[in-house]
């Protein structure tokens, strides 16, 4: 699903440049649930902006489900992003103005989806995350764990080939990051490649592989038993 | 432009920010509501100013004959200056200057004027048909003296506004009235007025030359030539035209009437554009001025307008990164923030426009105030103000959007 190669990534800091990625060799088969996880600084947030092309790479190569990723202009990262890629944030970035089923369809809009059918798909998808009831609400008056499940209603409705989550439980308390988890897994139960980026070593530990990044390099990659969060609902 | 979903997409952001696109659009359509109305009232203190001065045609010039002051040719001086009717036709076929119009004046002596046995103290006059552009006078009933009435020796007489009123307040027109004008029945085919303030000029009535000096024993004698010259572009093209026409036309009524040629005192000419200097000198600095204004004004509303959308466009970073991250083209995401600002700002601007030209429409004609007369502004310039600040608006929006849009999604996903 992913492959890359070599990946090296640098920021210019005026005169100094500051190499952040120093050769990133990584894949990960469809199904997938992994955890990047590094304290800050580690580049882990650099890899999930390229990955997310949100960013573009210095050197080295990039294969998102066979398409290799690269001399990507605006544009074209817009199509691809819309098709392949599903973002969960930490501070969930929902449209404040929109209620959460106009949350979750707005993907839908920029795939040139019909407005009745982007309704029904909403609502199945903010039914999936439990929260049918809560779909003309704003987002004001969700709870920080409803929001997110809202955000991951909102990345699944686009169905893309793999979800990217960053620090999805940041800025949520232990209980409902394991809700979140727990909704996580079972997405991925259903084959989806998910890929999330924590410092939560127990977050970790609810992925089926974690892969620990150091001063731009992988220090670690290994496969773990996944804990299932549902034991913790 | 006439996609369904954009449009829908639109209409659901400015249901869902009533506030925000309510304060654009008061701003917008105040700014453009006080543009017109300012702009209206430049123009109003236009028209007022040149109503204060819109007296005698400012490109006419009034000769009279005076006594002679020097000696000449073994003429005594202090001799009385005649003018004749063949000294105006020469100047009107001979003098090589194209002017507008041309009239004489004669003014009987001893003249008495009787309506229904009263004796009426105006002055009467004789004169042709172009006196009444010379003198800019305008008609408020019937008509003026023609060339008919002059070939002819028409018995008619046209009065004016002022002996309207003090002698015909009983009539519905005075039109078709016979007034006796020492012992001759003339019959009333016009009513004129003055411009401006000058009533003493209402004093008088005026019937055709020929019959004038026919029936009063005046002979080929006239007191007064009068001359309009064309308008031209420029002023000083004006005063020299003016100056050759006055120094050929006293050159050649010196040499008739045997006047020294340094004998100033024998023909006057009052020439006004002299006067009419300070006018145009006044009217195009006041031009210059509301153009200033208009233009500030409008500077200033392109400036607020541009900071509306500026401050609406950073309001909207955070969602601009939200949607670049759900696979929203740069674009279209211009296009969808320009697309409701021109729709916002239309909407604001033209109610800002129907209002004020409105109010100017229904308030204008009724103000009353010395030098603002009228304030009233031309739909076209409007329409293209409140168009150029649509324009305005949509460039000042379009570079911060820009700029948004090519802004990381992280970096604008972090922006609080």
């Amino acid at each position: 699903m992913i492959k890359i190669e070599n990946l090296h990534k640098s920021y210019k800091m005026g005169s100094n440049s500051l190499h952040v990625l120093k050769g990133i060799n990584f894949s990960v088969e469809e199904g997938e649930l992994v955890a990047i996880m590094g304290s800050s600084g580690s580049g882990k947030s650099t890899l999930l902006n390229i990955l997310g092309m949100l960013d573009g790479l210095d050197e080295g190569s990039y294969i998102l489900d066979g398409v290799p990723i690269k001399d990507l202009n605006e544009t074209k990262a817009a199509n691809y992003r819309n098709k392949f890629l599903g973002f969960i944030f930490q501070s969930f970035n929902l449209i404040n103005y929109k209620n959460a089923m106009e949350n979750v369809a707005l993907p839908l809009y920029y795939q040139k989806v019909g407005r009745k059918e982007r309704q029904d798909k909403a609502l199945k998808y903010l039914e999936q995350v439990g929260l049918k009831d809560w779909a003309t609400h704003l987002p004001s008056e969700l709870s920080g764990g409803q929001k997110q499940r809202v955000a991951i209603a909102r990345a699944m409705a686009a169905e893309p080939k793999v979800l990217l989550a960053d620090e999805p439980t940041g800025a949520l308390d232990s209980t409902t990051s394991y809700e979140v988890m727990d909704l996580i897994q079972k997405i991925n139960d259903e084959g989806n490649t998910i890929l999330v980026v924590t410092h939560e070593p127990d977050i970790a530990d609810m992925c089926k592989r974690i892969v620990h990044l150091k001063d731009g390099v992988i220090v670690e990659d290994k496969k773990v038993k996944q804990v299932r969060a549902s034991q913790y609902v | 432009m006439f996609d369904i979903e954009r449009w829908q997409e639109i209409f659901d952001t400015i249901r869902k920010n009533k506030l925000r696109t309510f304060l654009t659009g008061l701003s917008v359509a105040s700014g453009i509501f006080i543009l017109v109305i300012l702009l209206g009232f430049g123009q109003g203190m236009q028209n007022g100013i040149a109503a204060e001065f819109k007296e005698d045609a400012a490109t006419s010039l009034w000769v009279w004959p005076r006594r002679t002051s020097l000696e000449y040719n073994g003429l005594n001086p202090g001799r009385r200056i005649q003018l004749k009717n063949d000294n105006f036709e020469t100047i009107t076929t001979t003098l090589n200057s194209d002017f507008e119009k041309a009239s004489m004046l004669y003014f009987p002596r001893d003249v008495q004027v009787v309506y229904n046995n009263d004796l009426l103290v105006y002055n009467v006059a004789g004169t042709n048909g172009d006196l009444q552009t010379i003198e800019n006078e305008f008609l408020t009933e019937g008509r003026y003296i023609n060339e008919t009435d002059v070939r002819e020796n028409a018995k008619v007489v046209v009065i004016s506004n002022k002996i309207k009123r003090e002698v015909f307040a009983d009539l519905e027109t005075p039109i078709g009235e016979y007034l006796t004008i020492s012992g001759a029945g003339f019959r009333i085919i016009g009513v004129f007025g003055e411009h401006g303030k000058q009533e003493n000029e209402e004093e008088r009535m005026f019937i055709p030359i020929t019959t004038a000096q026919l029936t009063f024993n005046g002979a080929d004698n006239i007191n007064n030539m009068n001359f309009m010259l064309p308008e031209l572009d420029s002023f000083d093209e004006m005063v020299a035209e003016n100056t050759k026409f006055t120094d050929q036309l006293m050159r050649f009524l010196k040499q008739k009437h045997n006047i020294a040629p340094e004998d100033d005192r024998a023909i006057r000419i009052w020439n006004p554009i002299q006067e009419a200097e300070r006018y145009y000198s006044l009217g195009k600095g006041i031009e210059i001025f509301f153009w200033g204004v208009g233009f500030f004004t409008i500077i200033a509303g392109v400036v607020s307008v541009s900071n509306i959308m500026l401050i609406v466009v950073k309001e909207r970073t955070r969602e601009i990164g939200i949607r670049k991250a759900l696979g929203a083209q740069p674009w279209s995401i211009i296009g969808m923030i320009m697309h409701e600002a021109i729709f916002v700002t239309a909407i604001a601007g033209f109610t800002g426009l129907i209002f004020s030209m409105g109010l100017l429409e229904i308030v204008g004609p009724h103000v009353e105030v010395d030098y603002v007369l009228n304030p009233s502004v031309n739909f076209n310039v409007a329409v293209s103000t409140v168009l150029l600040l649509i324009i305005a608006g949509t460039l000042a929006g379009f570079f911060p959007a820009w700029k948004a849009v090519k802004v990381q999604v992280i970096e604008a996903l972090r922006d609080e």
